[in-house]
């Protein structure tokens, strides 16, 4: 297989709370046979935040990001659907606005940078969908995951607004009946399971200013994935994981049941299912003990 | 019309049935029809109650995509029967197809519901000109192109609820405007005849109501068929609330500075300094979690952070690009 080149923009969350998902990001990487340029330049995306505040030094700081990954030659490639939509955002008003595109360039000018719009900007999970392709992946499965119920959690910011998001992606994907982290499961070995939940929103955003809000959200979601028999939970976003993984107790309070799965990163998955070493996927830390292997 | 091109196919529906004056719980009738690729979701509906059960009920009136009353939702998701094709509906959801009201909870007879919350909503953000206009003006008032656009596709709301009920917060928080009433709140903040100011503004900055509850899904921009795009509308009246000075020292403007902050400091994000920042004091309510979190390697401190490289770059940017001055 030939090797792939991506620039990665790792993002500030698998730096931080959640290591597992670099890690694991990297072991199935060379599994795949994909050489991943880390962009250590790169800022935070203001994670969907920033720009309520400061619109114009959003596009800047996300510009400068994928002027790096241009420097390079290399398609973008994200870990976390949050920078995905706010990079990908940037990208599409950019190149849909020469004015707008000029500023910024100005802006980075004073840096010795240019935006050129020559980089496309994709998620993981669809960049080993396009590039490599589910057939392609299946075959390369030495673990797999039969035994498993496995319930996807897809997360807003990789599907919706869907326009946007299908610009960067080859295979279409409907936010209303997503099929791409279902496939991947079913590639790995697994039993996807159908649940009303799985393309909703896990509540991240509004966990500090609305807490009630965010724990129905995610208390929703798992219970969803339990009442459909899932054995665990997958996802492609770190900011999901977060909420599914590390705020049980506040979900379980909020909806008034206990609710509980472990959940594993998109990568993890993956990882399992290529015959990555555990020790390589960061098992370890997660909060709901991942008890199945 | 070259007849050979349409095609026929037999869908499955599953349609809600509820008639709160005599029914004690909602049941489910099943039809199945054959659905030609000329049709839209409300010739089904009309099919139902002109073919099979003249008791059937919703809301209809211009068949143009122009009143916003026949909004149902197919297979959950938000849909204006009138524009919808049922061809696209088979496309994505196949041969079986639901139909429910917009929100179940509110159903008052089948497809029809009880929207007063919408419309309580919708008045509460002061969905009109806030001006005194002369009763006898001179000459015409005339408004420029440029100051026109500022509007977007702001008013182009044919307040169908579609995106109001489709709105995870408003399922949830009984409070919360909704992504409707924001776009309406837009419209007449960005329109140059309109006074209202910090007064309209005022109301949109307070938590539980206000945008700052918005969970940023995008599913309000995904389901309207007028493609207004609420959450952008949402979106500008977060930048409005700063620039006009509305909004004051809160959790949620907090966080949204905070990112600044932090990126001027590391380039990358100090996760544990920006819930600080946000929190102030009420961090320790956070502390269960975060010590387990700790105690799993899920938390760098503050001085093991690895801050972004060529940071001078991002520092230098943050400095000359800032637009905000709060």
């Amino acid at each position: 297989m030939e090797k792939l080149r991506y620039a990665l923009f790792t993002g500030c969350t698998a730096k931080q709370s959640t290591p597992e998902q670099l890690a694991s990001t990297y072991a199935v990487a060379k599994k795949l046979n994909i050489e991943l340029v880390e962009l250590e330049e790169a800022s935070c995306c203001g994670a969907s935040h920033l720009q309520d505040y400061d619109d114009f030094l959003s596009l800047v700081l996300n510009a400068r990001n994928i002027a790096y990954a241009e420097k390079h030659g290399l398609t973008m490639v994200t870990i976390c659907n949050t920078c995905q939509l706010n990079t990908a955002m940037t990208k599409h008003r950019l190149d849909n606005d020469a004015d707008l595109k000029n500023k910024i360039n100005e802006k980075l000018k004073e840096v010795g940078l240019e935006y050129k719009g020559t980089s496309n900007i994709i998620h993981f999970l669809y960049a080993i969908i396009d590039d490599i392709g589910l057939e392609k992946i299946a075959s390369m499965v030495k673990v797999p995951l039969s035994q498993f119920n496995i319930a996807p959690f897809y997360g807003c910011h990789n599907i919706r607004p869907s326009e946007l998001q299908n610009e960067s992606h080859k295979t279409p994907e409907n936010s209303y009946r997503p099929t791409s982290l279902d496939n991947l499961i079913i590639a790995c070995g697994g039993t996807a399971v159908d649940y009303e939940e799985k393309n909703k929103c896990c509540g991240f955003h509004v966990e500090l200013q609305a807490p009630k809000t965010a724990s129905i959200l995610t208390g929703n979601a798992i219970a969803g994935a339990m009442d459909g028999n899932a054995d665990w939970m997958v996802t492609p976003c770190p900011l999901c994981h977060l909420k599914l993984d590390t705020q049980t107790k506040h979900s379980s309070d909020a909806i008034g049941r206990e609710v509980s799965l472990p959940v594993l990163h998109m990568q993890q998955m993956l990882g399992l299912a290529l015959g990555c070493p555990q020790d390589e996927l960061g098992l370890k830390h997660h909060l709901v003990k991942v008890n199945f292997i | 019309m070259d007849t050979n091109s349409i095609t026929t196919q037999t869908v499955n529906f599953k349609v809600f049935r509820f008639n709160s004056d005599v029914d004690y719980l909602p049941y489910y009738d099943n039809y199945t029809m054959e659905v030609t690729s000329e049709e839209v979701v409300l010739d089904i509906l009309n099919r139902i109650k002109w073919d099979i059960d003249g008791s059937f009920s919703y809301r209809r009136s211009c068949r143009h995509g122009i009143c916003g009353a026949c909004a149902i939702k197919v297979n959950g998701r938000s849909t204006l029967a009138c524009k919808e094709r049922m061809n696209d509906m088979i496309d994505i959801f196949g041969t079986q197809l639901t139909f429910e009201p917009l929100s179940i909870n509110r159903a008052v007879k089948d497809m029809i519901i009880d929207k007063a919350d919408f419309w309580e909503k919708h008045n509460n953000v002061e969905p009109y000109l806030v001006s005194d206009i002369e009763e006898n003006p001179k000459a015409e008032h005339l408004i420029l192109p440029h100051d026109a656009e500022k509007l977007l596709e702001a008013d182009l709301c044919i307040q169908c609820g579609s995106c109001h009920y489709a709105c995870p917060v408003v399922e949830i928080n009984d409070d919360f405007f909704g992504p409707a009433a924001f776009a309406a709140a837009y419209r007449f903040e960005a329109d140059v005849r309109d006074e209202a100011g910090k007064s309209r503004l005022e109301n949109l900055h307070s938590q539980k109501q206000g945008v700052w509850d918005c969970v940023k899904c995008f599913e309000c921009a995904e389901v309207c068929p007028k493609e207004i795009n609420p959450i952008d509308k949402i979106t500008k009246l977060h930048q409005m609330l700063f620039k006009e000075g509305v909004a004051t020292s809160n959790v949620a403007t907090r966080h949204a500075v905070g990112f600044k902050r932090s990126i001027a400091k590391n380039g990358v994000l100090d996760e544990g300094g920006l819930v600080l920042y946000s929190e102030g004091l009420s961090i320790v309510k956070h502390v269960p979690v975060a010590l387990r979190m700790f105690s799993k390697g899920k938390i760098v401190p503050p001085w093991a952070i690895v801050k972004s490289k060529n940071l001078d770059e991002i520092k230098k940017l943050v400095k000359s690009s800032s637009t905000a001055k709060f």
